[in-house]
């Protein structure tokens, strides 16, 4: 390997590190002008004066904020991400499990939405401006545009409600079986796969088209290649970097964004545990949580950067 | 009834006869479906119940942030699930009054300041020991430190001393209360294992099922403790299991789907649908909590009784009870209590809507302009369509209501009892004098209409203090009658729990305290084939 791919690489790492602590810094100064306050959120409406004064002192809340920050971070470098203040359970064991769960949901949808947003798109090149490529489109932009929690809604009611072939309910735990596992999140998968499939389907599909118009293709078809194989071995290789760009950023929208599926289908997954401890104000958890959420994102987007530089042959093979 | 019917349905109870089966015989006989299948369900009541299965609750009010320490119960779902594991001195009983539980028998001294609570012998901990007053000692010491984060610690602040003596409690109060025993059936105050001082979220109680399952915002289980000391009664699925179902329409396909036997909080605005769905049963029971509008007392222009009367006299409560809540509830009349309270006087004259008398009493306060209205999603389910049709009932009396919609996050920080008008919600509390004492006397942390009369404190003490049932709902009634009158808090309607239960649950009682029967619906309910 020649050395500037490497800079490259080794500059986008970099540059990735010193963007999740300012994204750290961001969290921890966000956290703190939420209104309200932690022990008053934790105790609820039927919190008296006198309780919310011990917990007030019991968490520490009198510290000024600087010195909570270095604390804060000096816990994590170190894996330590603290007990959550309002159940008192170690951050890091809890986040684990739910941390696994929301992967697992991500991968089911990425393995189904990943390839065929891919194929589909191929195909609609293939067929461009023709019947199956409209089809195609409609298709996915009509179900990119229904919100979340239609297509939520519509599932449970065809599957759960009406057939009752799959589980309405996608709780999981650490004891579930695999394929038991697995049948649980076949409903809120195939959600997840509906949002995310247009977006990828028609960035692929662009991304192709564009490259469809180079010379090299045009030999391509004079050489008498079928349309295919035209648009296998010539265009797509040279479509990937956009195409990885778009795949990365679904994925992490499948691991960070997907709250309201997990509410719907009650998956025990990393949303619905930051949502609650927003609402209790439990900083320690929301800084944890919202921390991994930037590390997912931005390592995805690292990867689709070196994705796209891997791919470029001028950067390959250096003259 | 016919003799036939009632043997058909005894057939059915003893498993003999499809239920199916028996409402088409009944509709032979010329018996609407509804009288058929409440004579049914009376006759598996009496059969008794079906011990075994597997009972399921979907419920919504649980977090990841929840813990099993009961003096941090604050929602539903480890409330529910601390009644599973967990038994408190006394429990309240369906049709007001107390049960006894860990405690056998409750007694005071003449001047109601010292009490003496026999405990019950036998009683067993999951873990194999014995109940003593040693442990119930330390359960209320507890939850009445001063430094203790019990949500029972407003309840317990009365309490002068608590001491073992022999096989009883002895509690004495700083001042007379004649309402010891509701106190003692405040949820968070499960008996534990040397008060849980050790170990406050152990899990370890007295209840009918084991803990099994904890994970906090997900799902709570429970198999049936072996030694529980009346399995007859309570206990009689062989496990219970509490599923976290926050979206109300996921909580319904869930109960619709089979895979779950009830849930708690069907809205409002579904239950008409609710009730049309075979094999789905709505629970709907009246209780103690209700929705106000409240108006500081102590700030203008709520200062002034004149416009608080007019206020009051402006809210259109019957098309506020058939628009927000369906009917599901019953009117207000502008006071904290209603019939569902021990020793009510149900003769106090009902407010209704009169724009003339509001126009009248408004002109007679002297006011004009706007009055600033403060509402929320969060204060109540419907408050801020509530606010809205508050806003138009008023300007028919030529009251003009501005509203202004706060965020929900910060609601209970910075608006409730912050900001003089505003809505908010009560779950209500076992007895007037909690009620009351909670919220409307002077020195109350809560007082949340700045009712702040010293004659009215000292009702309230006088009441207190009163072993004499009569003379006691003749305070109580003169109470009610000026928070009605002068109090600071429009009362439109009071909310009733509405739940539904699946196919073959059966045993369910209403209770006016809490949802879900008070809690106990999942060990008092039984699975039906």
């Amino acid at each position: 390997m020649s050395s500037p791919i490497l800079r490259l690489i080794a500059q986008r790492i970099l540059l990735g590190i010193v963007l999740l602590l300012a994204v750290s810094v961001l969290i921890f100064a966000g956290t703190q002008i939420l209104p309200g306050d932690v022990a008053q959120a934790i105790l609820g409406q039927s919190a008296t004066p006198e309780a919310l004064a011990n917990l007030r002192e019991q968490l520490g809340l009198n510290d000024p904020a600087w010195l909570r920050y270095v604390h804060w971070l000096w816990g994590i470098l170190h894996g330590d991400f603290g007990t959550a203040q309002s159940s008192g359970l170690d951050i890091a064991s809890s986040i684990g499990t739910r941390l696994k769960n929301t992967l697992f949901l991500a991968a089911c949808a990425a393995i189904v939405a990943v390839p065929l947003a891919i194929i589909l798109g191929l195909i609609a090149v293939r067929y461009r401006n023709g019947f199956v490529d409209k089809l195609i489109s409609g298709l996915a932009l009509a179900s990119t545009s229904f919100p979340e929690f239609f297509i939520g809604y519509v599932l449970i009611f065809v599957f759960a409600v009406h057939w009752q072939i799959f589980p309405s309910i996608s709780t999981v735990d650490d004891s579930t079986p695999f394929l038991e596992r697995l049948q649980a999140v076949v409903l809120p998968a195939t959600a997840l796969t509906l949002v995310v499939l247009a977006h990828m389907m028609r960035m692929t599909r662009a991304a192709i088209l564009n490259v469809m118009q180079s010379a090299y293709i045009e030999t391509a078809e004079l050489k008498g290649l079928k349309a295919f194989d035209i648009i296998r071995k010539h265009a797509f290789p040279n479509a990937i970097a956009p195409v990885v760009n778009v795949v990365m950023l679904n994925l992490a929208y499948l691991i960070v964004g997907v709250v309201v599926v997990e509410v719907i289908f009650v998956y025990p997954g990393m949303g619905q545990y930051l949502v609650d401890h927003v609402a209790k104000r439990d900083v320690p958890v929301v800084q944890a949580v919202g921390l991994i959420f930037a590390a997912v994102y931005i390592t995805l987007n690292i990867v689709a950067d070196i994705g796209a530089i891997v791919a470029n042959p001028r950067l390959r093979h250096p003259k | 009834m016919s003799d036939e019917l009632d043997y058909l349905s005894r057939r059915v109870a003893a498993g003999k006869l499809s239920r199916r089966d028996f409402l088409g015989r009944a509709a032979a006989l010329g018996v609407a479906a509804t009288v058929a299948n409440s004579l049914l369900s009376k006759a598996v009541r009496a059969a008794g119940p079906v011990k075994g299965g597997t009972l399921k609750a979907g419920m919504v009010g649980g977090a990841s942030t929840d813990s099993l320490d009961p003096a941090l119960d604050a929602s539903q779902v480890p409330f529910a699930f601390g009644k599973c594991w967990g038994e408190t001195l006394v429990e309240l009983a369906p049709g007001g009054g107390v049960e006894y539980l860990i405690a056998e028998e409750i007694g005071a001294s003449d001047d109601a300041k010292t009490w003496t609570m026999k405990i019950r012998k036998g009683v067993q901990f999951h873990n194999g020991k014995e109940v003593t007053p040693d442990d119930v000692v330390a359960t209320l010491k507890r939850h009445s430190d001063e430094k203790s984060k019990s949500g029972a610690l407003g309840v317990l602040k009365g309490i002068d001393t608590i001491k073992a003596d022999g096989g009883n409690v002895v509690v004495t109060l700083k001042d007379a209360n004649a309402d010891l025993p509701y106190l003692m059936a405040d949820y968070h105050l499960i008996i534990q294992p040397n008060g849980g001082v050790d170990k406050p979220d152990a899990g370890i109680g007295t209840g009918p099922y084991k803990v099994t399952v904890n994970k906090p915002g997900v799902k709570h289980g429970g198999e049936r403790f072996a030694n529980y000391w009346q399995a007859d009664k309570y206990g009689h699925a062989d496990q219970v299991e509490i599923v976290v179902v926050n979206d109300p329409t996921a909580r319904m396909a869930a109960l619709q789907g089979g895979q779950v036997n009830m849930i708690n909080r069907v809205e409002p605005k579904i239950v008409d649908l609710v009730k049309r769905l075979p094999g789905v049963t709505v629970r709907a029971a009246s209780g103690r909590g209700f929705y106000p509008f409240n108006m500081f007392c102590d700030t203008a222009p709520f200062d002034n009784n004149d416009l608080r009367m007019a206020l009051k006299l402006a809210m259109d409560r019957e098309e506020m009870l058939h628009k927000i809540l369906r009917g599901y509830g019953s009117v207000g009349n502008d006071m904290p209590v209603n019939k569902a309270y021990p020793l009510f006087s149900e003769d106090i004259e009902q407010r209704k809507f009169d724009p003339e008398k509001a126009a009248a009493a408004y002109k007679k306060s002297g006011h004009s302009g706007s009055i600033l209205l403060r509402t929320s999603d969060v204060a109540f389910p419907g408050a801020v369509d509530a606010a809205q049709l508050y806003q138009q009932s008023c300007a028919k009396a030529g009251i003009k209501i501005e509203i202004k919609r706060e965020p929900g996050d910060g609601y209970w920080t910075e608006v409730w009892n912050k900001q003089p008008f505003s809505l908010s919600y009560w779950g209500g509390r076992p007895t007037q004098d909690q009620m009351y004492s909670t919220a409307y006397i002077s020195t109350a942390d809560w007082n949340d209409t700045r009712f702040k009369r010293p004659d009215f404190d000292k009702m309230v003490l006088a009441a207190r203090g009163e072993l004499d049932e009569a003379k006691r709902k003749k305070i109580y009634r003169d109470m009610g009658e000026m928070m009605r009158d002068e109090g600071g808090l429009i009362v439109p309607f009071f909310n009733q729990f509405v739940d539904a239960t699946g196919k073959g649950v059966e045993g369910w009682v209403d209770n006016p305290a809490q949802e879900l029967g008070n809690g106990h619906a999942l060990i008092q309910c039984w699975l039906q084939a």
